[in-house]
């Protein structure tokens, strides 16, 4: 794998860019997807249509949302993107070469952090390092600054079951950066966590992925989330999963906690609300 | 220095918490002595009872011993029967260089079998865990096995392998190999399928699952096992001793009982309860090195 050399050679931090345009960081892929539908079949041979024809394209670089109610696919869509189970028909290409199997550009945050209590904080953060062969020795300094950057510096040698879940989930974040990885897929990352904490972790997610410059597809259940934290919403319907609404989500970076309130804001979460209306995964009265 | 006496006293309440005004060094009254007062009392509980928890095995043991020393002659129940702890310590006194030797050969039986038992147990779990063909085939007739009493092998292995260590080392064997395998499976089995999609995309193959995750997280669960086997090695290499044998622990109490020495038959009874808690304690201790706990 020829990618896997270049990635280690790769500057591990981007210049911080909060302060410049969206540029896509000097990693970030693109991801196309052509008419990608998944059907599963269950034993006595029903067949259950999770997807059908997504079709769209996201650029280097962009934090895209994936909102939509509970069995609408998304999680199907998240194995597909990483390469952990195939598409039924069309494809998925990143850089326009297509995701088959898991892919070292493509790293995955899940909703439960999955960390492993056997092992201490910065060891967790390292697993992929060890697993890909990378030379653990190589990356522990950027583990720490990762670390570091979420705060947990004084946790690093800890064990992760003495830490709390929004810490967890940001240990789980930092495991998956630690591959530099061109495309994040995050599976609602903070589904778990209270409403201050979620708070807290959109606006640390917004901060890293500004340095980080690489490209985001994050599923998630709260609309507010998603319009935060998002270059563009992609809002699905119900099983068959398909894109109902594809929204540019044009407000100036670094948003603060306040944007919640900003009319542009509020705009935005309306206009999504109401195609949920309009689809019958929300019903008014 | 004027400043740096505002800055103390700016920085009082903080430390004193909200409300506080008293000072907060050395005050008699007020929440901080309070507190004080509570975690001294609370340190004093916790460390009495500690203390008895600590002592309370060896109290109650010592009690039940006095008690059976006393009614013993009281009942003039004969030492045939049932002697006496004292007597049974003086007669662990006069023969201890036996009881040892015993020991070592009882030992020796145990450990062997259960070395087996894991270097065996353990390869077949992963077969049954791997291999769909081979968990539908091969465990049903290991669970069958299992149902045959392993004192009935007993006389047959006697005539297969003689009077010397193998025979028990085999009976032993068999009876600590399948809780060895189950734990395995069930531990290996245990791991949840996003814990594997998670090592999928970093492109991790079956091997690297295996160590990095499956294994670790099994360990609990396979030391489970670990020592529920070692506990029944003990049982199988004593039976075995029964059965057939020329030293050992179990053939010293079957002489002890020819000669009508209850007192040494007894001893002997203690020394094999010694070798149960001796290699218990070993597997538990290799635990606390090598498994973290979930």
């Amino acid at each position: 794998m020829s990618s896997t050399a270049e990635l280690v050679l790769r500057p591990h931090n981007q210049p911080n860019r909060a302060d410049q345009a969206c540029r896509p960081g000097l990693h970030a892929v693109s991801i196309t997807l052509d008419n990608v539908t998944k059907v599963y079949e269950s034993q006595s041979g029903d067949e259950v249509w999770a997807l059908d024809r997504l079709d769209f394209a996201i650029d280097a670089g962009r934090f895209v949302s994936v909102v939509g109610p509970s069995g609408c696919g998304k999680s199907t869509l998240l194995l597909m993107l990483a390469g952990l189970i195939p598409v039924t028909s069309g494809m998925i290409r990143l850089n326009g070469e297509a995701v088959t199997r898991p892919h070292p550009q493509i790293a995955v945050v899940f909703q439960r952090d999955l960390l492993l209590y056997w092992r201490r904080v910065l060891d967790n953060v390292l697993l992929p390092v060890e697993i890909r062969r990378w030379g653990r020795s190589k990356f522990v300094k950027q583990a720490e600054q990762l670390l570091d950057q979420v705060g947990l510096t004084e946790f690093s040698h800890r064990f992760v079951d003495e830490l709390s879940g929004g810490m967890r989930q940001r240990v789980a974040i930092c495991r998956a950066l630690v591959q530099n990885p061109g495309l994040l897929i995050m599976d609602e990352p903070f589904g778990a966590l209270d409403a201050l904490t979620r708070e807290q972790m959109n606006v640390d997610l917004q901060k890293i992925w500004l340095t980080v410059a690489n490209t985001v597809v994050f599923i998630t259940h709260s609309i507010d989330e998603a319009v935060f934290l998002s270059d563009r919403v992609l809002v699905m319907s119900p099983r068959p999963g398909r894109v109902l609404l594809d929204l540019a989500i044009d407000l100036p970076r670094p948003r603060k906690l306040n944007v919640r309130s900003d009319m542009r804001f509020v705009g935005f979460v309306d206009q999504i609300r109401r195609v949920f209306e309009a689809s019958g995964t929300l019903r008014g009265e | 220095m004027p400043d740096a006496d505002k800055t103390s006293r700016s920085c009082a309440p903080q430390r004193d918490g909200a409300g506080a005004k008293a000072q907060p060094v050395a005050a008699a009254t007020g929440p901080r002595a309070d507190l004080r007062e509570q975690r001294e009392r609370r340190r004093r509980r916790n460390r009495t009872r500690a203390v008895l928890e600590n002592a309370s095995p060896f109290l109650i043991s010592a009690l039940l011993l006095a008690l059976w020393q006393v009614i013993v002659p009281l009942a003039q129940v004969p030492q045939l029967i049932l002697p006496t702890p004292l007597q049974i310590i003086a007669k662990i006194g006069k023969s201890y260089p036996l009881l040892l030797a015993d020991t070592k050969v009882t030992l020796l039986e145990v450990l062997y079998g259960f070395i087996a038992a894991v270097a065996v147990g353990i390869p077949i779990a992963l077969c049954v865990f791997y291999s769909r063909i081979f968990a539908k085939s091969i465990y049903p007739i290991l669970v069958g096995l299992q149902t045959i009493p392993k004192v009935a092998l007993a006389p047959l292995l006697v005539m297969w392998f003689g009077f010397g260590l193998v025979p028990k080392v085999v009976i032993s064997f068999l009876i600590a190999f399948f809780p060895i395998v189950i734990t395995t499976v069930v531990g290996l089995s245990g791991l949840d399928r996003e814990m594997v999609y998670l090592v999928r995309s970093m492109g991790a193959n079956e091997f690297q699952t295996f160590i990095k995750i499956r294994l670790p997280a099994a360990l609990p669960s396979i030391f489970g096992g670990f020592k529920v086997a070692i506990a029944l090695s003990v049982v199988g290499a004593v039976i075995g001793e029964y059965i057939a044998a020329e030293s050992g622990l179990g053939y010293r109490q079957l002489t002890a009982n020819i000669q009508f020495d209850s007192a040494l038959n007894f001893a002997a009874l203690i020394f094999i309860a010694l070798c149960g808690v001796i290699t218990f304690a070993a597997i538990s201790g290799l635990e606390r090195v090598f498994v973290r706990q979930p």
